[in-house]
C-alpha cells in the first residue's frame, strides 16, 4: 500500500507541475487541481497508513485506530481547494471573455496579447 | 478568558455577510458599516496593544479546548503590534476608497475588504500552524476578489496569474504542514517547538525538509526573489487602493518567517539552527537589488511602487534573516514604516492615475499638480529611506544590527546602493510626472494627451474611461494621504518609544519559553 500511495502522490504531482507550466489557462487550472489531489492523498499518509481501522479510540479493548487529525485536515483542504478552483475558473473565464485570449502570460507593453492568436 | 482577543476576527466575519446579504444595494449603509467596523477593530487592536505592551502573553482557547488539541489564538507584543498596524492601514484605505468612489466601481468591495481583514488579523493572532494556513486562504480568497475589483481585461489576466501562483503556494504550504505533522505529531506552534527541541539529532532530515518548504511558502508571500514574480503584475494591475492594502500582505509573510523561525525552528535549536537565515539572507540581498533596479526601469507608476515595495521587502528580510534580537527589533520598526510608506505611495500613485493615467511621461500639468508633487516627494523620501523620515531611521537600525555579521559588507553595500538606485528611480519618475510637464509646449501636449488617453482606454479597457467620471473632487483622499504622511512623520519623532517597544518585542521573540509555557499550560481561569 505504501508503494501505491507514494507513487500516486508522485505521479499526480508530476502531472500537476507539468500542466501548471503550460501556456493556456485551462491546463494550468487542471494542473492546480491535480496538485491539490496529490496533497490531499499526501496528507492522509502523514498520520501513518492504515486500512480498515476506525478513527476513534476504543477504551475497552486494544484495537488499531487511525489518526483522525489528518482526516480532518484533508476535509478542510478539500473544501478550500474546491472553493479556490471555482474562483480561479471564474476569474479565468472573466479574463478569457474580456480579452478573447486564454494565454496566461502578460505582455510587456501592457496590452492584451490576443490580436495575433 | 479574555474574549477581546477573538473580537478582531469575529467582528469582520459578522459584518461582511451582513454587508453582502442585507446591505447589498445600499452603498451608503455599506460604507457606514464598513468604516464603523474598521474603527471598532482599530479601537480593539489598540486596547489589545495596551494589554500586551508589558510583555505578557495571553492565550484564547477556541471552544475551550486546551492547547495542543484545540486551536489557540495568542496575543503577544508582536501580534499586537501587527494588528494595530493592520487596522490603521485598513482605516486609511477604506476611507480613501470611499473618498475616491473606488468602492462603487465593482460589486462587494466592502464585504471583501472585511473578509480580507479577518484573514490578515487571524493570521497575525493564531498560534496554530494549520490555522495559519486557513487564515492565509481567507485573506487570499478575499484578495482575489479585491484584486479584480471593477474588472477590465488586463486586470483579469493579471488576476489569473496571481490566483494560480498563490494556489501553488497554498499547495506547497499543505505539503510542508503534512511533513511537519508527520515528524512532530502536532500542529500547534508552541508544541512543535517543544517536540523539535526533543527530537533526536540523527532523525531530523525530514523535519528540515518541512521547515525549508515552509520557508518557501512564506517567501512566496513575502515576495522574496526568485519567488516575487507574482507581485509587480498583480499590484500594478490591481486597483491601487487595494494594492495599498496589499502592502500588509507581504508583511504577513515576513511576520510568519519571524514567528515560526524564532519560535519553532529557533536559532538555538540544533536541528534547524541557521536553516532559515542561511538561505534567506542572500535571497533578500538580491531581492533588494532587483527591486531597486525595477524602480529605475519602470515605465508605469503602479509598477514603480510595486518594485519599490519589493526593494523594501528585501531590506526588511535582510534584517529578519540575521536572526538576532537587535536585527529583529530593527525589522519590526521597518515593518511599521515600510507598510505605511508603501501604502502612502500607492494612494498617491492612484491620485496621479485618476488624473492622467499610469504612464510615467511628461504630460500637461494635472489638477492639483503642486499638492500631489509635494505628497509624492514626501512619500518618495519615506519609501527610499532618506532623512528626515522614518525610513532613514529604520535603515540605520538595520545597518547597525548587521555590523557584527560575516556578510556585513555585502549587506551594507546592498542596502546603501539599493537606496541610491531607488532614490534615482523615484526622482526620475517624479521629475517626469510633475516637473517636465510645465516645460511642454501647448499644442503638442494636447495632441499627445489626447492620444495617450486613447491608449489608456485601449489598454485598461473600460476602467480607464471611468477614471475621469468618478473623480468627484472629495477632499477625503488627499486628507487620508496627508494623515498617513503625518503618521510616518510621527513615527520619526517618536522613534525612541517605538524602538524601545520593538526591542522588548524582539527580546521576547528570542526567548520564547514564556510564550510556549503560556500556550501549553492553558487558560487556568
Amino acid at each position: 500500500m505504501e508503494f501505491l500511495v507514494a507513487s500516486a502522490v508522485g505521479v499526480l504531482t508530476a502531472a500537476g507541475i507539468y500542466l501548471v507550466l503550460r501556456r493556456r489557462t485551462f491546463p494550468v487550472i487542471l494542473g492546480i487541481s491535480l496538485l491539490s489531489y496529490a496533497v490531499n492523498v499526501f496528507l492522509f499518509a502523514t498520520g501513518r497508513l492504515m486500512s480498515g481501522a476506525p478513527a476513534i479510540l476504543n477504551k475497552y479493548e486494544e484495537v488499531a485506530h487511525a489518526d483522525p487529525l489528518p482526516q480532518a485536515l484533508v476535509l478542510t483542504a478539500i473544501v478550500i481547494s474546491f472553493g479556490m478552483t471555482a474562483v480561479v475558473v471564474m476569474i479565468a473565464l472573466g479574463a478569457y471573455l474580456s480579452s478573447r485570449d486564454d494565454r496566461i502570460n502578460l505582455t510587456d507593453d501592457g496590452t492584451a496579447a490576443g490580436d495575433d492568436a | 478568558m479574555n474574549h477581546l482577543i477573538v473580537a478582531p476576527i469575529i467582528l469582520p466575519a459578522l459584518v461582511a455577510p451582513l454587508i453582502i446579504m442585507v446591505l447589498r444595494y445600499h452603498i451608503d449603509l455599506q460604507r457606514i458599516f464598513s468604516v464603523a467596523s474598521v474603527a471598532l477593530m482599530l479601537a480593539i487592536s489598540v486596547a489589545l496593544g495596551f494589554q500586551a505592551a508589558d510583555g505578557t502573553v495571553q492565550v484564547y482557547e477556541l471552544g475551550n479546548w486546551p492547547a495542543p488539541f484545540g486551536i489557540v489564538l495568542v496575543l503577544d507584543q508582536l501580534s499586537a503590534m501587527m494588528i494595530v498596524l493592520t487596522t490603521v492601514l485598513a482605516m486609511a484605505v477604506v476611507l480613501y476608497a470611499i473618498g475616491t468612489g473606488w468602492d462603487e466601481r465593482g460589486a462587494n468591495f466592502h464585504a471583501l475588504f472585511q473578509f480580507q481583514l479577518m484573514g490578515i488579523l487571524g493570521a497575525f493572532m493564531t498560534g496554530d500552524a494549520f490555522n495559519l494556513f486557513v487564515f492565509f486562504e481567507v485573506l487570499l480568497i478575499a484578495s482575489y476578489g479585491l484584486m479584480i475589483h471593477s474588472g477590465g481585461a488586463q486586470r483579469f489576466r493579471a488576476g489569473v496569474q496571481y490566483v494560480a501562483y498563490n494556489l501553488l503556494g497554498s499547495t506547497l504550504f499543505l505539503f510542508a504542514l503534512g511533513v511537519l505533522y508527520a515528524t512532530t505529531g502536532t500542529l500547534n506552534m508552541a508544541d512543535i517547538a517543544v517536540r523539535v527541541a526533543a527530537l533526536p539529532e540523527t532523525d531530523t532530515a525530514l523535519l528540515r525538509v518541512g521547515a525549508l518548504m515552509l520557508l518557501l511558502v512564506f517567501a512566496i508571500k513575502a515576495a522574496v526573489l526568485p519567488l516575487h514574480f507574482w507581485l509587480p503584475a498583480s499590484y500594478s494591475n490591481a486597483p491601487l487602493p487595494v494594492a495599498a492594502l496589499f502592502a500588509i500582505m507581504t508583511k504577513v509573510g515576513a511576520y510568519a518567517i519571524l514567528r515560526v523561525y524564532t519560535l519553532a525552528f529557533g536559532p538555538d535549536v540544533p536541528a534547524t539552527a541557521g536553516l532559515a537565515g542561511d538561505w534567506l539572507l542572500p535571497a533578500a540581498i538580491i531581492t533588494l537589488v532587483v527591486g531597486a533596479i525595477g524602480v529605475l526601469g519602470s515605465r508605469e507608476i503602479g509598477r514603480l511602487i510595486a518594485f519599490a515595495a519589493i526593494a523594501s521587502m528585501g531590506t526588511l528580510l535582510i534584517s529578519i534573516a540575521l536572526f538576532t534580537p537587535a536585527s529583529a527589533a530593527a525589522a519590526l520598526y521597518y515593518i511599521l514604516h515600510s507598510t505605511l510608506a508603501t501604502a502612502l505611495m500607492f494612494l498617491i500613485a492612484d491620485q496621479v492615475m485618476e488624473r492622467q493615467g499610469g504612464a510615467i511621461k511628461a504630460l500637461p500639468p494635472m489638477a492639483q499638480s503642486g499638492l500631489l508633487s509635494v505628497m509624492f516627494f514626501i512619500g518618495a523620501i519615506a519609501l527610499a529611506g532618506m532623512p528626515p523620515l522614518s525610513g532613514f531611521i529604520g535603515k540605520l537600525l538595520i545597518l547597525d544590527a548587521a555590523r557584527s555579521h560575516d556578510l556585513v559588507w555585502w549587506i551594507w553595500a546592498a542596502v546603501l546602493v539599493g537606496s541610491l538606485i531607488t532614490i534615482i528611480g523615484l526622482a526620475r519618475a517624479g521629475t517626469l510626472l510633475f516637473w517636465k510637464s510645465h516645460g511642454l509646449p501647448d499644442a503638442e501636449t494636447d495632441a499627445e494627451a489626447a492620444q495617450s488617453t486613447v491608449e489608456d482606454n485601449a489598454t485598461s479597457g473600460d476602467d480607464a474611461s471611468m477614471t475621469t467620471t468618478h473623480n468627484n473632487g472629495s477632499p477625503l483622499p488627499i486628507t487620508v494621504c496627508m494623515t498617513l504622511a503625518a503618521i510616518i512623520a510621527a513615527m520619526t519623532i517618536f522613534a525612541g518609544p517605538i524602538t524601545r517597544y520593538t526591542e522588548a518585542t524582539a527580546q521576547h521573540l528570542f526567548a520564547p519559553s514564556a510564550y510556549i509555557e503560556t500556550v501549553l499550560k492553558g487558560d487556568t481561569e
